[in-house]
């Protein structure tokens, strides 16, 4: 595993382009633009202001900076460094700007949600969305970039849109069954937009591309409903995360639950590992602290950790969230899928030094990781069964089937990872501080030799 | 006497219990009295002839006064008037009568009193036995009562408990419906706070812009316009392009449920043909069964048959039928819970027997049975032939080893052991020997050589240094010197090529440092 020098960014603004070759970072506002294995730097682009928001278009080509408080958005292009493209939206505001599939439309949500403006780079043409509702996730485009869904609240009640990103055309409105939406997603495979009323009610609903209602799902009343709703990557499993710290899996041919997953306090009778975070301090003056330890650069400070497999039952440390305050944090909030399908990683936010991965294949846990503080993020490898977690330290930690391990990130002066992101190829990862990012290349030969005591 | 008191007594004994029976009657004087005159009338002459006679009057007197004496009556004593004359003095014995009256009176007095006594008594004790029956009834009624008040009691007890619980259970999901509300309430006013603020800035900003009024236009400046991702041109909206949308959009809705479909029947295929598998192996194994059974599963070999037939009959037609017809799949899955059924029952039968461990009726267990220690047996056989074998090995060894006992023969199979490798070292001693003389050899030669080469060289040094000085001295004018010379160059003949070579450079030298100093 090697480890790139640091690099400054602001806002966690960092992404890698949907071929894998640059990596673009905002510094102030200023756009730098880098090849993504020499990370020498190819472009380099200034804003207007300080860029609060940045994507890559889908062909890799231009580069959208939207700046929130000016309500302006940039476009940049990398083939023609001498191409601008302004787009001012003037007293109306920007909220939030992003690209279509196409590449070619940027779509901008005003302020307070008043509308949305699609406007065209072809044809400088502009086209308005009224009504668009302001929720968790207002809007989604299908996987092959055919379809986007947008949530809209007329008159009280919830309607969904079905645009054909081609031209724009609705394709199809429907009223949905919900109290207050609070967000939509469209399957991997096009097909179904699963949709979900806000945590004031349990509702899932799933509708087909052409608006007939499929199925309701509704597993409880009364307490808080739904936190996080993921679609595995085949199509087969909608998972569903709640308040009341369960896990429901859908399967998309009767739309019934198959199975729940609970997390519980103390994690006994079960076949799972369960991994815990052991720091090993080195202490001053002894003969375990090695030379290239001390070459490295590390100091007193960064501990090394590495991984002990606990004996079952296991007290996973709970913190009891305040009862008076809205959007308590307790319940599942962050679902994600292995590239495969084959596992599902879960953090219940009562427990939130632990990251618990349930195997799909049998409907059971595999693992349950438990980390010294609290964990950031965590994140699939697009290809293989392996996944990064970061929990806010200098650390870098790893889990794949054959074992886990916890990687030191050599810098000086402590780079505090808070976010990660996996490059599309899963050869390397990029780090996110809070105001550094560094580069992490995976040995592509060393894929499952973690084994829980080794230390890098 | 004692027959007189015997006879006596039988008849007072008569009268007694008949006057004791008579108590209650009141006129019981006048049956006394005619009681007394009963026996007086009748039998009294006999009686008191039969206690006192002509003969034995003082014997008689002497013992009534005995009697009377013994009563108390001392004053009184009859007396004859004379001795030997049958008449009685008539005084005391008057008076002794009159004293036995009075005392008779007072005794039937006593008696009767003591007869009233008796009776009160009697009443009494009968009122107190019925009331103490009474009290007995009430007391058995109070316990059952009581035990009946208990086990009311009991019960409700038991309600009260079953009431608390459900008390509980009620609290309980009232402090959780409560919570909910409480998180619900924190919920909506938080959300309400939201969109307050939200609409505060809503006001605000449209106060801003009704006051601004600069109203900057939104607008997008680019450079130029870019060509469509795909590098097809723009279509017209047009009704037709509004209906293809539709058609893909159904297009793409139908081959996905096809896809769907098609795996679904594939998975449906996969296991209608493992069910298949399964029931045939499911018979296999119930099958075999048959000829070691004769008696408990002749009704198994039956259906068995019955089953089998079937299958071969309709497993043809029935495979492709299964793929469309309900019916079918449902005979599948019967038929193949049947087998189950049957398979499990087996089991149940076998392990149940197994436990019982009946020879008679195990039939089949006895054959594995032997097989197996069969098999036991010969493994025990080969253990032992193979610890036989390790241990002469091991003696062997030993014996190898321990070389003590008899040093001649153990010397003499120690060589025969090594005589082989004795051989090969000599012959390669003997050859590791010659190639040394041949080193020695060569290496003497080669010293030598050196040696004559050294002496060789020295010479042709000698001879080259004359040479030279020769030639140096033939360079000068003084030419008559170099006759004296010519005569070392002799030696140094053999040589002479490359010699004349240096020569001829020396020469060359020699010539230009002639010009030079010319």
């Amino acid at each position: 595993m090697n480890f790139s020098e640091v690099f400054k960014q602001t806002n966690q603004l960092c992404k890698v382009s949907p071929d894998g070759k640059y990596l673009a970072t905002c510094v102030q506002y200023r756009l730098v633009v880098r090849d993504v294995s020499t990370l020498q730097i190819l472009q380099l682009y200034t804003c207007l202001d300080q860029v609060s928001h940045m994507e890559w278009s889908s062909d890799s080509l231009f580069i959208l900076c939207a700046m929130y408080n000016r309500g302006l958005v940039q476009v940049w292009s990398l083939e023609q460094p001498d191409w601008h493209c302004k787009i001012d939206e003037g007293s109306i505001g920007l909220v939030s700007s992003r690209w279509s599939p196409d590449g070619r439309h940027i779509l901008n949500t005003t302020e307070f949600h008043l509308r949305v403006t699609v406007w065209s780079l072809c044809t400088k043409a502009v086209s308005y969305i009224k009504y668009p509702k302001a929720c968790q996730k207002g809007i989604d485009f299908s996987r092959d970039g055919r379809y986007m869904a947008l949530a809209e609240r007329r008159d009280c009640k919830d309607y969904v849109c079905v645009f054909v990103c081609d031209d724009w055309h609705l394709l199809r409105h429907f009223e949905t069954e919900t109290q207050d939406l609070a967000g939509l997603e469209w399957s991997p495979n096009g097909c179904v937009l699963a949709v979900w009323d806000s945590c004031l009610e349990y509702k899932v609903l799933l509708y087909s591309l052409d608006g007939r209602l499929l199925s309701t799902y509704s597993a409880y009343e009364w307490s808080l409903g739904v936190k996080s709703v993921s679609w595995s990557p085949s199509s087969q499993f909608l998972a569903i995360g709640s308040y009341d710290e369960k896990v429901r899996i859908l399967n998309h041919i009767t739309w019934k639950k198959i199975t729940q997953f609970e997390h519980p306090a103390i994690i006994d009778n079960t076949k799972a590992t369960v991994y815990k975070e052991a720091e090993k301090r080195p202490g001053v003056g002894s003969d375990e602290m090695p030379l290239h330890n001390i070459t490295m650069g590390a100091t007193l400070f960064n501990t090394q950790s590495k991984y002990e497999i606990c004996p079952l039952p296991v007290q996973i440390p709970v913190v009891k969230p305040d009862p008076d305050r809205a959007s308590p944090k307790i319940g599942i909030s962050v679902l994600a899928f292995s590239s495969d399908s084959r596992y599902l990683a879960t953090k219940n936010d009562n427990m939130a030094t632990a990251v618990w991965v349930w195997d799909m294949q049998k409907m059971s846990l595999e693992a349950v990781l438990e980390q010294t503080s609290a964990v950031r993020c965590f994140q699939w490898d697009p290809l293989r069964p392996r996944l990064a977690l970061c929990a806010g330290n200098t650390k870098l930690y790893l889990w794949s089937p054959g074992g886990c391990v916890s990687v030191q990130v050599p810098t000086e002066g402590g780079f505090q990872v808070q976010s990660l992101n996996w490059h599309c190829s899963g050869d390397s990862l990029i780090l996110l501080g809070k105001e550094q990012l560094c580069l992490c290349y995976m040995d592509t030969d060393q894929e499952d030799n973690c084994s829980p005591d080794k230390n890098m | 006497m004692g027959e007189w008191w015997t006879t006596e007594t039988s008849m007072e004994n008569y009268e007694i219990s008949s006057i004791s029976h008579v108590t209650m009657s009141p006129s019981r004087r006048n049956n006394l009295v005619s009681m007394y005159s009963f026996p007086l009338s009748k039998s009294s002459y006999s009686v008191i002839s039969a206690f006192c006679t002509e003969d034995n009057i003082p014997q008689c007197i002497s013992y009534i006064n005995q009697e009377l004496a013994s009563l108390g009556l001392s004053s009184t004593c009859i007396e004859a008037i004379s001795p030997g004359d049958t008449g009685l003095s008539t005084v005391p014995a008057l008076n002794a009568m009159y004293e036995l009256l009075q005392i008779h009176r007072r005794s039937m007095c006593n008696l009767e009193e003591l007869e009233r006594e008796q009776l009160r008594k009697s009443s009494t004790l009968e009122h107190i036995q019925m009331s103490n029956t009474r009290l007995k009834d009430q007391l058995e009624l109070s316990i059952r009562e009581k035990s009946g008040l208990h086990e009311t009691e009991r019960q409700l007890q038991l309600k009260i408990k079953t009431l608390q619980s459900c008390l509980k259970t009620e609290k309980d999901e009232v402090q959780k419906l409560q919570s909910v509300i409480a998180s619900r309430a924190s919920q909506y006013s938080h959300d309400a706070k939201r969109k307050e603020r939200e609409a505060v800035k809503l006001k605000e900003r449209l106060s801003q812009l009704l006051i601004d009024r600069k109203d900057k236009k939104l607008a997008i400046d680019v450079l130029n316009c870019l060509g469509r991702a795909d590098g097809k041109r723009r279509h017209w909206k047009t009704t037709k392009a509004t209906s293809s949308h539709e058609d893909e959009m159904y297009k793409s809705l139908l081959s996905d449920y096809e896809a769907s479909q098609r795996s679904l029947m594939l998975e449906n295929a996969e296991l209608k043909k493992v069910l298949q598998q399964m029931k045939k192996e499911m018979m296999h194994i119930l099958s075999p069964r048959q000829p070691s059974t004769r008696g408990a599963t002749a009704d198994d070999s039956q259906e068995q048959a019955d089953l089998d037939g079937e299958a071969k009959g309709g497993d043809a037609s029935r495979e492709s039928l299964d793929q469309y017809c309900e019916h079918a799949r449902e005979q599948l899955t019967n038929s193949i819970r049947q087998q189950w059924r049957k398979l499990r029952n087996h089991v149940e039968r076998l392990d149940s027997q197994g436990t019982s461990q009946n020879q008679l009726e195990s039939n089949k267990e006895v054959i594995p049975r032997e097989t197996h220690e069969d098999e036991m047996e010969r493994m025990r056989c080969e253990v032992q032939q193979c610890r036989e074998f390790i241990h002469a090995q091991q003696q062997l060894l030993q014996q190898q080893l321990n070389t003590s006992f008899d040093d001649e023969t153990a010397a003499l199979l120690n060589d025969c052991y090594t005589l082989e490798e004795k051989e090969r070292l000599k012959e390669e001693w003997r050859l590791f020997e010659e190639q040394k003389r041949n080193f020695e050899r060569e290496r003497k030669n080669f010293t030598e050589a050196a040696i004559r080469l050294g002496r060789e060289k020295k010479a042709f040094e000698e001879d080259r240094a004359s040479w030279l000085k020769n030639q140096f001295l033939n360079m000068t004018p003084f030419t008559h010197r170099r006759r004296y010379s010519s005569s070392d160059g002799q030696s140094a003949l053999s040589i002479s090529k490359s010699v004349a070579s240096n020569g001829l450079n020396l020469t060359k030298i020699t010539a230009s440092l002639r010009v030079e100093y010319l």
